[in-house]
């Protein structure tokens, strides 16, 4: 046996990159595919953001004035599908790739080649979802929830492209997850107990778990779909002795954790930040990791509250309402845990740690919006309204973005060894901060109004409120290229450079590499104390 | 285990099969999603050529894919931390492939506690029954549906009961044929393990049985209702999980005819017979839930 390590040894000791377009093709580095993740992302999120611009122009005014309603049908579908499968979930992924196996003081992922093969299938879905935009008839218009009978009696036949790209996804999600699963669980350096590990780890493992857990039934929701629609089965059809409400059980059963698969990495990148940039311990750390788990397991008892107004018995609507309420404590005690970090801490702002503040209150204020939705007999008003958008934007675009975006700022001084630019960075923080507030903050007041979400058209009293919504997101929208022009910057390498701790309160394994991070780490595990 | 515990771990330099399995995909995904509406729809198109193509190419990947890494465990590149690697990740995708059996189980609970039911009146739905569905009644299986379609239901005697029977002895065959390998009884395993192919070709050949008895005699179809449904999706995945660990079984038969796996290393053994015992328990479960009660 030794001889073989030691001509491993000597095989993979080469520290080069391949070069060219095949080192991205085939590579089997977790750093590459983090990369590749990451900007796959932001791509999406840039195309996603560009069907919200189409969808915010249509609504700066009332009346029909720029696209057709069918066409909106399918941005507002598409956008979400988007923005929840090609944004937000790549960019974590990218996030965990990039920075578990660093946090943990593995050589790379589990399972490298696999990770590949869950990277590289994602475009191929996201190009046959935006191909079937261009198809006779239009891409999917049913809302990225693709509730039946809207799905399957009233759909296009764009559905089944639709139906198969989801598959891909969720295959991609699932072998991803089972990556960082087994990676966390088989590839710690010694001495890296389970209460030692970095939170970002901790929430990605619950996240992993999570996902493995509803992406198969995500699969099956649209399979269903699938058959009901092609080929004359009817589980949700009343006439076959099916139920269309059966499609929401299953689709929330899914869906619901899947709204914390992209809220829990983001809970461990602000609890990295926030003592770094205080100067402190983080508040409660084993608190946290039980308020994670706690989060992940109510997660998938409280799916029904996305249908109370669907006429379950009133035991039902009791039972999940109450459980939605329970999730509220441990989040609790997570905010209270950021902020009696902060507590006494000599806290310097720099912008990783302000995205992270403002992520910490306007998160918040999602969330107490998202406990006003959990009462049964309000949601009857706001089921279906504005209100319901802007609380699930708070907590996506101010939450899960937001982290990402602090996350980016944290962490690209060790990918790329320069300093993001400072002044950009400024810009960037302080429009998208005004500007998505604009956006969203209106949404709450016009939603308790009565204005219903996904209608390319509303009544006149909504009016004044939308053009600022508008203007809001036109500017948010813009705000992004900033973003991107300064990632674009520091990953040609112009800037300052890096130090290999970058932060001087920061602490953890992938701080003790330089920066940039070589392009091989821990081939020997490091000892942790 | 003999080896220090942080013996190097093994990460392949590039590799080309996981770019191939993508275009695969890809090409799978093309084709089905336009094969689907052109068979049901009538229309003309290439649907089918395009998914027959992206499956040959998730063939030749998958071929590729395992000779290297049959390659690289004979040539003892793998360190017992890999091999956990392996292990967990074999579980953990065994979990996925309950959660997915899981949404079709929880289908078939919701209809025949709820949606049955309530179509006939019972809870707050006596006018949904009264004014839709007048005359409707629940019952189960679902030999009438509100629309008035008819069928037969299976019954769990005959055909079910011995493929049942076949599938729980092939589960013990499966194991006698492990703890032969782990004794290193070549003759046995090589018994064992023919044994247990020939089960589960042998459950598959009378599951044909079944479908063909269900269409022609009994009535009962994919599009009768939902019993029809849930008995041919739950039943037709579970037959397709079936056939992919009958193939992986003759796989490890041709691998263990050429001398591989030994008591230290036989994940690909170990993992085909996970996988096995899990299809054998998704079934037990589909004979109580869907047969018999």
């Amino acid at each position: 046996m030794s001889s073989v390590a030691d001509d491993l040894h000597h095989d993979e000791h080469h520290d080069h990159k391949p070069a060219g377009i095949m080192r991205w093709l085939l590579t089997t580095n977790h750093k590459d595919i983090g990369t590749l993740y990451l900007w796959f992302a932001f791509i999406m999120f840039l195309v996603g953001g560009a069907m919200a611009m189409v969808i915010r122009a249509e609504l700066f005014q009332p009346g029909l004035q720029i696209v057709e309603p069918n066409f909106f049908n399918q941005m507002t579908t598409v956008h979400g599908l988007i923005m929840v499968f090609g944004a937000v979930m790549p960019a974590f992924t990218g996030l965990a790739n990039w920075m578990v196996p660093l946090m943990i003081g593995a050589p790379d992922m589990a399972l490298p080649r696999m990770n590949n093969w869950s990277f590289w299938i994602l475009p191929g879905a996201f190009l046959i979802l935006l191909a079937s935009l261009f198809l006779e008839g239009g891409g999917p218009n049913f809302g990225w929830t693709f509730y039946a009978p809207l799905s399957t009696t009233y759909s296009n036949d764009s559905t089944a492209l639709f139906v198969f790209s989801v598959h891909i996804m969720g295959i991609s999600s699932i072998m991803g997850a089972i990556n960082v699963i087994v990676t966390i669980f088989n590839m710690r350096a010694p001495g890296m107990t389970w209460m030692k590990m970095p939170m970002f780890v901790w929430t990605w493992l619950i996240t992993a778990f999570l996902l493995i857990a509803v992406m198969p039934v995500l699969a099956g929701a649209v399979t269903m779909v699938l058959t009901d629609k092609y080929f004359g089965t009817s589980f949700f059809d009343a006439a076959g002795g099916g139920d269309p409400v059966l499609f929401q059980h299953i689709f929330w059963f899914f869906g619901h954790p899947e709204v914390y698969i992209m809220i829990l990495p983001a809970f461990g990148i602000i609890s990295h930040i926030v003592p770094t940039f205080s100067r402190k311990k983080l508040f409660g750390y084993s608190s946290m990791v039980y308020a994670t788990a706690s989060i992940a397991l109510l997660s998938f008892i409280v799916w029904a509250h996305h249908m109370f107004t669907t006429g379950m018995p009133l035991f039902a609507e009791m039972f999940f309402m109450f459980a939605t309420m329970l999730i509220s404590v441990p989040t609790g005690v997570k905010v209270f845990n950021w902020v009696a970090t902060m507590w006494r801490g000599s806290i310097s702002y720099e912008m990783p740690m302000m995205f992270a503040l403002a992520f910490i209150v306007l998160f918040t204020i999602g969330g107490f919006s998202g406990l006003m939705l959990a009462i049964t007999p309000v949601d009857f008003q706001y089921h279906d309204t504005y209100f319901v958008v802007a609380h699930f934007h708070y907590v996506l675009v101010t939450g899960a973005v937001f982290s990402i975006m602090a996350a980016v700022y944290y962490w690209l001084p060790k990918w790329c060894g320069k300093m993001y630019d400072q002044t950009l960075a400024q810009w960037h923080f302080w429009c998208s901060l005004i500007s998505v507030n604009l956006l969203f903050f209106p949404m709450h007041f016009v939603g308790l109004a009565g204005m219903p979400r996904r209608i390319p058209d509303y009544a006149l009293q909504f009016a004044d409120f939308n053009k600022w919504i508008s203007i809001g997101g036109f500017a948010f929208g813009l705000s992004q290229l900033i973003f991107l022009a300064l990632i674009i910057k520091a990953s040609r390498k112009i800037g300052e450079p890096a130090t290999a701790q970058v932060w001087d309160g920061a602490e953890g394994l992938e701080w003790e590499v330089p920066s940039p991070a070589p392009y091989h780490t821990f081939e020997t595990p490091p000892e942790v104390k | 285990m003999s080896e220090q515990q942080y013996e190097k771990y093994y990460v392949p330099a590039q590799s080309a099969w996981p770019i191939v399995g993508a275009v695969a995909l890809f090409l799978i995904a093309v084709g089905a999603g336009n094969f689907v509406v052109e068979s049901t729809r009538g229309k003309e198109g290439f649907g089918g050529w395009i998914l027959t193509a992206g499956l040959l190419v998730l063939l030749v990947m998958l071929v590729g894919w395992f000779r290297d890494q049959i390659e690289e465990s004979m040539a003892g590149k793998y360190s017992a931390q890999l091999g956990r690697s392996y292990r967990q990740g074999m579980s953990w995708f065994i979990f996925s492939e309950v959660m997915f059996f899981a949404a079709f189980f929880g289908a078939l609970f919701y209809t025949r506690m709820i949606a049955v039911p309530w179509l006939a009146g019972e809870s707050n739905n006596a006018m949904t029954n009264a004014v839709l569905w007048p005359g409707f009644e629940a019952i189960w299986p679902l030999t009438t549906t509100p629309d008035g379609t008819t069928t037969q239901a299976m019954g769990w005697m005959g055909l079910p009961l011995i493929n049942t029977a076949i599938l729980l002895i092939s589960s013990v065959t499966a194991h006698f044929a492990h703890v032969a390998l782990e004794e290193g009884k070549r003759g046995r395993l090589k018994l064992f393990l023919g044994i247990t192919i020939v089960l589960g070709l042998i459950f598959l050949f009378l599951q044909v049985e079944e479908y063909v008895h269900a269409y022609r005699d009994l009535g009962l179809t994919l599009t009768s209702g939902v019993y029809g449904n849930t008995f041919f999706l739950l039943t037709g995945f579970h037959g397709l999980h079936v056939t992919l660990g009958t193939l992986m079984l003759i796989i490890m038969f041709f691998r263990v005819l050429k001398g591989h796996f030994n008591k230290e290393n036989q994940f690909a053994f170990q993992a085909t017979s996970w996988y096995w015992h899990f299809v054998d328990v998704v079934w037990v479960i589909l004979f109580v839930f869907v047969y018999i009660l």
